[in-house]
């Protein structure tokens, strides 16, 4: 098989992004909360202080890896919690139909109807701010592109053949949705599920930049540019390297989820076998 | 072995509702099936052979539904069960397996698996047992390589190859009857009669009654000791297959005998034409009154268009539904 570019450069971005959250305390040069030092503020970016130092003397890339271990939590947790709920209430949807169908309709629609970061404000808003009220926030708001497609999939795959199949040799309904339905929907649910995390990350950006997401002083990418705010112009390496933190973990995630429906793409599928 | 009911179905009434009334797909459907017997279901497509079957193991689903009748699997009524009661007897004591082996079996799951399933469904096996059990069972579908097969996706394997596969799985819990609804309809012609060979030699060894479903009258009669013919809904004629074949009384089986090749006549020869049953099976909404092959039968006389005959028991045993039959 023939490796693709996007899976390739998406896949390594997402994977550093990984270890480099991971080995965050080995990787970084200071503590990122603790080592601060009015004596080195706003230094730039040198071989000193790779990514220069911020207004308290903290250095800039410590701060940016430790910032990873936030965004990747937000954006692989909250996604996986859409996920869950998304296809539980659409495949369920799609394979009962009925009234049970209706309500998860209607349901998605109202998630839909309302811009998800202005739905996941009004939750932080309620629960302030914190990680565990972002992960709550951002897994409860963003499942109604997982459900759509987890109830169409179950939909068109109720009537194929196995699955009549597997009602005549006695599977229970639980049986079948996990066994029959699931496996062959995960592909595409599992590119979404990709795309959707570039997004949670995103949202984490914006909801600490807006101050309610993870609380200063422990970095996150997006409370670190909240505070770099005041002086993009004076020391713009403190907004750049963040920033192009989630650019590029952003960038690599949708690549990746590309990448994923190309491969996994029935077609393509198809051509391979 | 034969003799005890297995199946018994009378007065079966199978109802389609088209939105704004209820017509009879099928209707005064009775058979019985005994332990170990072979029983074949033979009519022209949509006569209504598939959704019976359907009915006999709770699948009907609207618009279709049962709408009178009895079904007795050893003796208990059944047409009424309980959800959880349908998927005790199904695939455990009533198996079935269907035309299309291409779409029968998930693409996303080895084989092996599939089969193996089974066992941890029905019989409460771990994982670990169930896969051993599914290598015999491949074993036993003649498949070769079993330890080796049980590891492939169904894409992995042909035509023939499945539908032994779907044989194993129908068969893994040692069923009581097993349903074949046109089971080598989709096979070519070679491999047909092997699949065939196989399923009644597995079942004859294991005392599993057959309810075999095809259009094909020379198929079905090969397989089975007696045949019911179906013809828009209704049971027509049944009768032990050799006699349906030498005499048969229905006009409509008549004309299927004779549209059927036999090996050694001038027909196989091709020096005369077959001959089909002129006219086409009318649809459920447009059945006619009276005897329902009417349109189509040379016998018909005025009271064949307004009232339905009854079932003739005949001496040789079975039964005819025609005012002037043979
Ligand atoms: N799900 C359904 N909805 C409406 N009509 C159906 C359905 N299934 C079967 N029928 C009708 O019931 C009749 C009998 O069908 P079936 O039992 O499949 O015939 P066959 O003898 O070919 O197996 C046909 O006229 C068919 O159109
Ligand atoms: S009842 Fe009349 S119409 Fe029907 S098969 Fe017999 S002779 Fe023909
Ligand atoms: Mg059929």
């Amino acid at each position: 098989m023939k490796l693709r570019a996007n899976l390739v450069i998406g896949g390594s971005l997402f994977a550093l992004a990984i270890i480099v959250g991971l080995l965050a305390p080995w990787l970084a040069h200071t503590d990122p909360v603790m080592d601060a030092n009015l004596m080195n503020a706003e230094e730039p970016p040198s071989w000193t202080w790779w990514f220069g130092t911020d207004g308290q003397g903290r250095d800039i890339y410590s701060r940016v890896l430790y910032g990873a271990r936030v965004s990747l939590t937000v954006g692989i947790v909250s996604q996986l919690i859409n996920s869950v709920i998304g296809v539980a209430l659409g495949l369920s949807a799609g394979y009962f139909g009925g009234w049970w169908d209706d309500v998860v309709n209607a349901l998605t629609n109202l998630m839909l109807a309302i811009p998800s970061l202005i739905f996941a404000l009004a939750i932080m808003a309620v629960l302030g701010p914190g990680l565990t009220s972002l992960l709550i926030a951002l897994g409860l708001t963003n499942w109604s592109f997982t459900c759509r497609l987890a109830r169409a999939s179950a939909l068109s795959l109720r009537n194929q053949g196995y699955v009549q199949a597997a009602t005549v040799l006695g599977y229970g309904d639980l049986r079948i949705m996990i066994t029959q339905l699931l496996p062959n929907m995960l592909g595409p649910i599992v590119v979404i599920g990709t795309l959707g995390m570039g997004s949670a990350v995103l949202s984490e950006a914006a909801l600490s930049f807006l101050g309610l997401g993870v609380r200063p002083p422990f970095p996150s990418w997006g409370s670190m540019l909240s505070e770099a705010r005041d002086q993009i112009t004076t020391a713009p390496w403190l907004s750049l390297f963040p920033g192009l933190a989630i650019f590029l973990t952003v960038l690599g995630l949708n690549l990746l989820g590309d990448g994923l429906r190309d491969i996994l793409d029935p077609h393509s599928r198809s051509r391979r076998t | 072995m034969t003799g005890s009911p297995l199946i018994e179905v009378e007065d079966l009434r199978i109802d389609l509702d088209d939105g704004s009334r209820r017509v009879a797909a099928a209707e005064g459907v009775s058979f019985r099936i005994d332990r170990g017997e072979t029983f074949g279901l033979v009519g022209e497509s949509g006569c209504g052979k598939s959704i019976t079957a359907l009915a006999l193991i709770g699948l009907l689903r609207p618009p279709l539904s049962i709408g009178g009748g009895v079904i007795r699997f050893e003796g208990k009524e059944i047409q009424h069960l309980s959800a959880a009661g349908q998927r005790e007897l199904r695939g455990n004591r009533i198996a079935m397996i269907f035309q299309e082996p291409m779409t029968a079996l998930n693409p996303v799951s080895p084989v092996g698996r599939q089969i193996a399933e089974m066992f941890v469904l029905h019989k409460g096996k771990s994982w670990r047992e169930a896969n051993q059990l599914a290598i015999e069972a491949l074993a036993s579908v003649r498949v070769p390589a079993p330890e080796r097969r049980v590891n492939d996706y169904p894409h992995q394997l042909s035509g023939g190859m499945r539908q032994r596969v779907m044989i194993a799985i129908a068969l893994a819990c040692g069923p009581d009857l097993l349903i074949a609804d046109e089971p080598t309809t989709a096979l070519d012609v070679t491999v047909q009669a092997e699949i065939i060979e196989l399923m009644r030699n597995l079942c004859a060894e294991r005392g599993t009654a057959i309810l075999m479903i095809s259009h094909d009258l020379g198929l079905v009669a090969n397989v089975c000791r007696r045949v019911a013919v179906m013809y828009a809904g209704r049971i027509v004629e049944e009768r032990g297959s050799a006699d349906i074949f030498r005499a048969p009384s229905h006009p409509y089986t008549q004309g299927l005998v004779a549209s059927l090749p036999r090996l050694g006549s001038r027909a196989a020869l091709g020096r005369t034409r077959l001959k089909e049953i002129a006219g086409v099976v009318p649809a459920i909404t447009g059945f006619p009154n009276g005897c329902r092959f009417n349109p189509r039968c040379a016998q018909a006389t005025d009271i064949c268009r307004t009232v339905a005959p009854q079932t003739d028991v005949l001496e040789a045993g079975g039964f005819v539904r025609c005012y002037h039959h043979a």
